[in-house]
């Protein structure tokens, strides 16, 4: 799971793309999850850091991430996996 | 440390013409208490799915109804039209009020009759009386409403041998600009087959004419449809006042304004656009005073008002079950509450909230019921906040027709609580038991084992 | 002496092909003679160009859509009111004058002013109504009848004839030439508009139009004709030139006396091969091409400010004949973070 690299994210959690020029708006755990997938952090660390941080089990988690990411792949926002 | 409340990862794109997060800040605030009663604590003690009534507001809104039109007409009776909600505690409370009864078969009458209606308050209506049913109503002194020459015919033939003269009005179906028109039920006004069903009732002698009905179809937005029957019920009355010298009694104006609730397909919201009690009642009352009625003359009005006077009152509680994705990237919720419990979500687009705090973050939702059916949809599209699995959502104006047309389909049905005015919360139904929906049925021998070896 | 500040809120800053009457009733309102004003933009939508025409609005809020309701509105416009202290607000769309008409008297005790047709006037008018409407004040009106059923339309196929002419309750309307495309456009139309849906006798003919303003006392203050010169393939007026009808303006003194007509309006007319006029549509608003009125020289936003405010503005007698309104679209350039701010914030 890499994100692209040249995705600004805003304060305010907007996120364009300029390689397609799309807009998004993204809410801070999402954000979250972008920042840490930006510093290159594994999937398990993600897991580890957000479920550390808030009232969730991993399981739901893991459910959620996955969906994220799926939505991620759909907008493009993500580099093809090797 | 206490750690964060966790809310799902969540991002959208901003298509061009659709309306920032702003837009949609006005979206309704979640729904955490009805009448003081914490929703999270009322699905906890009475299990979700949930039905919920609030007394207050049912008599709030009778009380409104019925100042609406006793501030403008002088005799103005209402009868609660048992179908919309015949829960005994939700009869009881209109009958407190002051409500009679208006049912439409041998249950819902046998039903007014157990709750102590004085039987002469209670008005059949129903296009299939039978003739125990009409003889029963007969002998009661009930508001018997024929429907067709058959059950006129039959009742002419019951007065026979009963004691009493059935008292008696004829329904009436017309044109009043709406459409559908409803002509199934009753006798046509326009071309004369309601005059002509007046003239055999007075020709017979037999039965005593006490009024004129009419029901011209449900959830009408226009007042100025009553306007019409009105006028046209009054110059039936006078034909008759000339032709026989006959006053009658009351005129029945039927069911059949809009509650609060939003038409599928409508674009303004029904809180906004549907008219209110006090704009039925100017038409109504209008209509009728400027009829050919002197002030002496004029008659008892009767309004069998339905889904108006209960739907604000009734809410479903429900609960998240789980958070898909369909195959085009939509979002669907599954709840715990189908069409199985709310019929109306057919034409109604229910408003539905959270019951509990929320971020900004909206995303366009379809909200599913529990039922493994295509049909079982509660909302095609909505904009809900991220819910998470086990997450409660309060569904809306789900008072009229959903507990009495609602099924035992896949699910037993929940509790059923009443929330009184003091705050207090009863069950008014209890959920189904496996017995409950078993127990009435019967095994064959042969059938009663499944082990045919053992 | 010093002329007046007025804070005045616009609708309809959607200056596309197909376009609101935001920008234009602006304009007028900046050319006023009688006041200075400041400009607050109310825009449903990020992309409405005029959010960004900074020359001519102050600053603007995003407010919800009509389906969410008045009250969503209103505590919407309170919150605006809190920070702008509006005099007056012009509402320009159609499917959103109700929900404003809902809350005029609410707004007014907030200082708030508008001008809006009464809720007699403005349902009277409706498309779904307008049969009625026609025979109540004497006005010739095509044979229309409104529909909730695509079966129904087979029904009326017959009187109507084709082509036909396929309504929405609020926006759209198409030329129907059987009664298959009669079909789809109402299902098109029902989806997106809701029922019903208004079937109308096509009328062969020219197209003429008039913008005037009502006193709601039933003079006209304003009203200048206008004949499209081109018509783009939205059926919108992309030029026009104002023409000197009397026959036009005696329909529009008739329809203003006869209803007290209150409010901005525009009467679509068809002038059929005999010369004779239909009434075909009454859009209870000011129109897009407003601002060939103001420089004919009636001022219809200024004069509308004006009675909203409780003043008598002078009825505009004159206007001059022969002049065009020739549109043209002009393309802005815009930062991402403008957008951007807008989008989240809701205000800029
Ligand atoms: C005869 C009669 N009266 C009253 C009602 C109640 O109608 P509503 O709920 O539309 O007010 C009905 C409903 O179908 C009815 O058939």
């Amino acid at each position: 799971m890499k994100i692209n690299h040249n995705l600004a994210v805003s304060e305010s959690g907007f996120l364009f793309n300029p390689g397609t020029g799309e807009s998004f708006t993204v809410n801070p755990i999402g954000a979250e999850i972008i920042a840490m997938l930006r510093n290159g952090k594994s999937r398990t660390e993600i897991i580890d850091s957000i479920t550390q941080l808030y009232q969730v089990d991993r399981n739901s988690f893991e459910k959620d991430l996955q969906d994220f990411n799926g939505i991620l792949k759909t907008y493009n926002l993500l580099e093809k996996d090797e | 440390m206490e750690k964060k409340h966790y809310e799902r990862p969540h991002i959208v794109r901003l298509d061009a013409g659709m309306p920032g997060k702003s837009g949609l800040r006005s979206e309704l605030p979640p729904t955490t208490h009805i009448d003081g009663v914490a929703v999270a604590e009322l699905i906890e003690k009475y299990g979700s799915p949930l039905f919920v009534l609030s007394e207050k507001t049912i008599r709030n809104t009778y009380q409104k109804a019925y100042k609406a039109f006793s501030t403008r007409y002088p005799k103005v009776q209402f009868a609660w039209s048992y179908k919309t909600n015949y829960l005994s505690a939700v009869c009881n409370i209109f009958h407190q009020e002051g409500s009679w009864a208006e049912v439409v078969s041998g249950f819902e009458y046998e039903k007014a009759i157990a709750s102590g209606v004085d039987p002469k308050k209670i008005i059949f209506n129903g296009p299939a009386k039978t003739r125990e049913e009409l003889v029963l109503a007969t002998e009661n002194g009930s508001l018997i409403h024929i429907d067709h020459l058959d059950e006129l015919y039959m009742l002419v033939e019951v007065a026979e041998s009963t004691s009493q003269k059935p008292r008696v009005a004829i329904r009436v179906n017309m044109d009043t600009g709406i459409y559908p028109m409803w002509d199934r039920f009753g006798f046509n006004y326009e071309n004369g087959q309601a005059w002509d069903a007046l003239n055999k009732i007075m020709h017979s002698g037999k039965l005593e004419l006490m009024g004129l009905h009419t029901h011209i179809g449900t959830f009408i937005m226009s007042a100025n449809a009553y306007a019409v029957a009105a006028s046209k019920l009054a110059e039936l009355a006078r034909s008759l006042q000339q032709k026989f010298n006959h006053q009658l009694k009351y005129i029945d104006l039927g069911g059949g304004f809009a509650s609060k609730n939003t038409l599928k397909g409508s674009y303004l919201p029904g809180s906004d656009t549907n008219p209110t009690f006090n704009e039925y009642a100017e038409a109504i009352s209008s209509a009728l005073i400027n009829s050919h009625f002197t002030p002496g003359e004029l008659p008892l009005l009767i309004l069998e008002t339905g889904r108006a006077l209960i739907d604000e009152s009734g809410y479903i509680l429900s609960t998240v079950i789980a958070n898909k994705r369909m195959s085009g990237g939509r979002r669907a919720t599954i709840i715990d509450a189908g069409v199985n419990l709310l019929f109306t979500s057919f034409w109604y687009q229910h408003q539905v909230t959270v019951a509990q705090g929320t971020s900004q973050y909206r995303e366009d939702t379809s909200l599913y019921g529990p039922l493994c059916m295509n049909i079982d949809c509660i909302r095609e599209s909505i904009n809900l906040p991220l819910l998470n699995v086990n997450d409660h959502v309060v569904i809306h104006k789900t008072g009229a027709y959903n507990l009495t047309q609602w099924m035992q389909f896949i699910h037993l049905r929940p509790n059923v609580v009443l929330i009184d005015e003091k705050g207090e919360v009863h069950i008014v139904r209890e959920k189904e038991k496996l017995t409950d929906v078993s127990g009435s049925e019967l095994i064959p021998e042969h059938l009663v084992k499944i082990n045919q070896n053992s | 002496m010093s002329r007046p500040i007025y804070t005045i809120a616009v609708t309809g800053l959607n200056a596309i092909d197909s376009p609101g009457p935001g920008v234009a009733v602006i304009r007028g309102l900046r050319e006023a003679a009688s006041f200075d004003v400041r400009i607050i933009g109310l825009a449903y939508e990020s992309l409405e160009p005029g959010i960004y025409m900074h020359d001519l609005v102050d600053i603007t809020y995003l407010i919800p859509y009509p389906t969410a309701g008045a009250d969503a509105l209103l505590e919407r416009l309170l919150y605006i009111n809190s920070h702008e202290k509006l005099d007056i607000i012009i509402p320009n769309f159609d499917a959103e004058l109700y929900s404003f008409m809902k809350l005029e008297a609410k707004l007014r005790d907030s200082g708030i002013h508008m001008f809006l047709p009464t809720f007699q006037q403005f349902e009277e008018r409706h498309k779904v109504n307008l049969s009625t409407f026609g025979k109540k004040y004497g006005i010739d009106v095509p044979e229309g009848i409104a529909v909730s059923d695509s079966s129904e339309i087979h029904k009326h196929a017959d009187k109507l004839d084709f082509p036909m002419m396929i309504k929405g309750k609020w926006y759209d309307a198409y030329v129907a030439y059987n009664i298959e495309q009669a079909r789809t456009y109402f299902n098109k139309i029902a989806a997106k508009w809701g029922l019903p849906v208004i079937l109308q006798k096509f009328v062969h003919g020219t197209e003429y139009n008039v913008t005037g303003l009502g006193d709601g006392e039933g003079n006209v203050i304003a009203a200048v004709p206008m004949r499209k010169q081109f018509i783009t393939d939205k059926g919108k007026a992309w030029a026009g030139i104002s023409i000197d009808d009397k026959k036009l303006l005696e329909l529009t003194t008739r329809f203003v006396s006869a209803t007290k007509w209150r409010g901005g309006f525009e009467l679509e007319m068809m002038k059929s091969g005999d010369g004779k006029y239909f009434l075909m549509e009454i859009n209870p608003r000011i129109p897009a091409w407003v601002y060939l009125a103001v420089g004919v020289g009636q001022n219809i936003p200024e004069a509308l400010a004006l009675l909203a405010l409780g003043q008598k503005p002078e009825p505009y007698k004159t206007f001059d004949v022969g002049k065009l309104f020739i549109r043209y679209s002009w393309d802005m350039i815009v930062d991402r973070s403008e957008f951007e701010n807008f989008s989240v914030k809701g205000e800029l």
